[in-house]
């Protein structure tokens, strides 16, 4: 073995431990491989040593060699942890955790979120709302994430996570109640759309900055673990948010506090128009967690049983260990990034078709349901006639719903409402009593 | 004579203050050393005991994280007492699972304090020095404040209590002296409070502990060792959103808070002793949301109104309040109101005697308004 690879591959040993998901994972040559070459390298230092290197926090050696010294990128990437392919068909079915009756239940609200998706979509072209985004392409990530956690456990999601949501009990009424701000949203329409939220189900409300509840959910989670509370907490974010020093900040406390968190990255490979190439330069966002002495894992996002089996697993640990772990779900962001972008203009069509649509997480779950005679393509379409049609009766009646009045516009700025409010609140009402056809017609 | 305070002031650390203070007024004499004007406590407060305020601060925080077992107290440094030593006993009597020190990051302390404050616990978030809030300002402004509103009343991180010493100590220079008061009270959803002295340190902490709106408390760290007042030991507080009239006059009516209020009191003096000119002194001590009708009442009698505090004059806070009130007292107005303001400079190192607004140009603004009228 060159002189090169041993120090790549010790390197490789110490930065990720393939060991992480021992339970899920059957015993490989990799893994053995790799406990090898850590004891080489070992042997190496110990034969090397010039003596105990003491510093705060760190007990070492010293070395003369440099190369023993040297911590060497990650030429190999990590794999990704999968267990349902392309086809529907499963590596190892001793992996299959959930039951027929929980993936078929899962697969029908795939099929709901995309279908609102498209709808959700196309009323914004059509002006009935002012803005949209679509999770087409991530829907695995959505239901395996929260299959895997307790529903009491608090989740921070960014924008691109409502089957999260909708996995936990909100309906797709809740849904486009928020996104035509109607009187029955529970943000009482003052967030664009899909800025969802929810106290009763334990999710956090979506803020459109980014990478800001990263380092909030440490927090949380730190609170949870002095209550005993027995819960995690779980915050999602993409490759671009990554970027972003309150990535850093979170990550540093959550380790250095022993908070139950899962820092749940979706990679879909773009921020708006900017490739993942562009974003980084390193193996991705999961080796990022071995600087924070964090454990992590990297995921086939597209695949619901994978994302399922990750999550429970490091949910529990969180919980039993207090610690943080990370996840990195791989996946593809088959749409624009909102209706206020145009894929079109970044990047080709054929990379769309080859990474996002050739291994659409819906139709793997769907083409594995059909295989084990849980459900038929007949069946399919009458879900998804009878969906859509249930979806647009939705919408409609929730354009019906009348708008907030201005007192929304005031309250909730303060736990009580202070006097200079009041009197803004006062001077706004005699204002519009004064010009009564000039303003929308729900503040008369 | 800078130097000469700063070393008293370091060495005011390891002595008892009492023993220097006859040498500290001997010394200082210059027109932007402090002259501390003690408060009293209310004769129904109870029971009092002598505090400056860095005491009276720790005191404050020992009886709340008694009273609330869910609110932890973190920061850089604060697990050891705080550079300033704020926190000093804390840990040892709560525990390193209440009282513990955070990595280096201003926006992760503030992150974390809100997270926690939305998991149900009281976050006491410590920021070293309020030049350094910065890296937190998204998290104030686009997180903190936002919170309740944005998710219509179903989340708050009202129980977020941020402290940060602030303003001149007269060797702190651009990035231990600024008083960043006003760039907070340009966001709905914040509170924020500065004591003017040990006494409202106790009242008014107790009262933002006790507030469901995440509050900002900015501390005048010149003021930590200076001086002390009589501290109720008791459950004590002041309400927040109330300024107090500290002192009564028919002439001019003097706005200002924390440190900044001694100054105007020292020419509140002067005008008494020299020109026969009676000041009433207002203490803010909430900037947000602000007590308007007391500062109203005060310039309907007076009809001369003056503004100061050691932040720059273009933005600050005085420049709001003197909007405010031309607004709703113009009539009653006999002068033009004055903004006695630090300079729009950076906060100077050597040139601090020149930056402050010191007595004598509070002093000058006083006669101008009594000139004009």
């Amino acid at each position: 073995m060159s002189r090169f690879l041993v120090n790549h591959l010790s390197a490789m040993s110490r930065l990720c431990r393939v060991t992480v998901l021992r339970p899920l994972l059957t015993p490989s040559t990799t893994q053995v491989r790799f406990q090898t070459t850590d004891i080489k390298h070992r042997d190496r230092l110990i034969q090397k040593e010039l003596g105990i290197a003491r510093y705060v926090g760190m007990k070492t050696v010293y070395s003369a060699d440099i190369e023993t010294c040297t911590v060497v990128p990650n030429h190999t990437p990590l794999p990704v942890y999968q267990v349902l392919d392309n086809e529907g068909c499963v590596h190892d079915t001793d992996q299959l955790s959930l039951s027929n009756q929980e993936v078929l239940d899962i697969y029908k609200q795939m099929v709901t979120l995309t279908l609102m998706d498209k709808l959700l979509y196309d009323a914004q072209r059509h002006g009935r709302i002012s803005f949209y985004m679509a999770c087409t392409g991530e829907e695995a990530i959505h239901f395996g994430s929260s299959a895997g956690l307790s529903h009491e456990d608090m989740v921070y999601a960014q924008y691109r996570e409502a089957g999260v949501l909708m996995y936990r009990g909100f309906s797709p009424e809740e849904c486009m109640n928020q996104c035509t701000g109607n009187v029955l949203d529970l943000g009482k329409a003052r967030q664009m759309p899909v800025h969802y939220g929810s106290r009763k189900l334990n999710y956090q409300h979506i803020s459109s900055p980014l990478g800001t509840q990263i380092p909030q959910a440490p927090g949380t989670a730190y609170a949870f673990k002095l209550q005993g509370a027995n819960k995690c907490v779980c915050v999602f974010f993409g490759d671009g948010s990554a970027s972003e020093g309150d990535c850093h900040a979170a990550m540093n406390f959550a380790t250095t506090l022993q908070c139950p968190v899962l820092f749940f990255c979706r990679n879909n490979g773009y921020a708006i128009s900017t490739p993942a190439t562009e974003q980084y330069a390193g193996d991705g966002i999961a080796m990022r967690a071995i600087g924070y002495g964090m454990e992590a894992v990297r995921v086939d996002g597209n695949d619901l049983f994978a994302v399922y089996n990750a999550v429970k697993h490091y949910r529990e640990r969180a919980v039993t260990e207090n610690a943080p772990f990370l996840i990195e779900a791989m996946t593809y962001r088959v749409g624009h990034h909102s209706t206020s972008d145009d894929w079109k203009a970044y990047r080709y069509e054929n990379e769309v078709h080859e990474l996002g649509l050739n291994s659409c997480p819906v139709k793997r779950v769907k083409l594995f349901l059909i295989k084990q005679g849980l459900w038929t393509s007949e069946e399919d379409e009458d879900f998804i006639q009878q969906t859509r049609s249930t979806l647009i009766q939705t919408l409609e009646k929730a354009e019906r719903q009348p708008k907030p009045g201005l007192d929304s516009l005031f309250t909730d700025v303060y736990d009580k409402i202070p006097s200079n409010l009041i009197d803004q609140r006062n001077e706004i009402t005699n204002h519009i009593r004064k010009y009564p056809n000039e303003y929308p017609k729900h503040y008369q | 004579m800078q130097r000469l305070t700063s070393s008293l002031k370091y060495v005011s650390k390891f002595y008892k203050l009492d023993q220097l203070r006859p040498l500290i007024i001997q010394i200082c004499s210059a027109s932007t050393d402090l002259n501390f004007h003690k408060s009293v406590p209310p004769k129904d407060a109870g029971e009092t005991k002598e505090m400056n305020l860095v005491q009276s601060l720790s005191h404050t925080m020992d009886i709340a994280m008694e009273r609330d077992p869910s609110m932890i107290v973190f920061g850089e440094d604060v697990a050891f007492g705080g550079v300033f030593r704020c926190t000093l006993g804390l840990r040892d009597k709560y525990g390193k699972d209440r009282v513990f020190n955070t990595p280096l990051s201003e926006q992760g302390i503030i992150a974390f304090g809100i997270g926690v404050a939305a998991g149900g616990s009281t976050a006491m978030a410590e920021i070293q020095f309020a030049d350094y809030i910065f890296p937190g300002f998204d998290q104030i402004v686009n997180e903190a404040s936002k919170f309740r509103y944005r998710s219509g009343g179903q989340f708050d991180c009202g129980k977020l209590v941020v402290r940060a010493p602030y303003g001149a100590v007269g060797h702190g220079a651009h990035y231990h002296s600024q008083s960043p008061e006003a760039y907070f009270a340009h966001t709905a959803g914040l509170k924020v409070v500065i004591p003017r002295g040990p006494l409202q340190a106790k009242g008014l902490l107790l009262s933002s502990f006790a507030d469901d709106n995440p509050v900002f408390f900015f501390e005048p760290k010149r003021l930590y060792r200076a001086a002390t007042d009589m501290i109720p030991i008791g459950d004590w507080r002041i309400p927040l959103g109330e300024a107090e009239v500290v002192r009564q006059g028919r002439d001019v009516t003097l706005v200002a808070w924390g440190r900044q209020l001694h100054t105007m009191l020292d020419a509140a003096d002067m005008a008494r002793d020299q020109l026969d000119v009676e000041c009433e002194v207002i203490d803010l001590q909430t900037i947000l949301p602000w007590d308007t009708e007391t500062i109203f009442k005060s310039v309907r009698s007076t009809g001369r109104l003056i503004i100061s505090h050691e932040a720059p004059l273009t933005g600050g806070f005085a420049g709001e309040i003197a909007s405010t009130v031309q607004e709703a007292c113009f009539l009653s107005l006999e002068a033009p109101i004055q903004r006695v303001c630090g300079w729009d400079t950076p906060f100077p190192h050597i040139q601090e005697p020149v930056y402050m607004p010191d007595r004598l140009r509070c002093f000058e603004a006083i006669k101008k308004v009594i000139a004009d009228s």
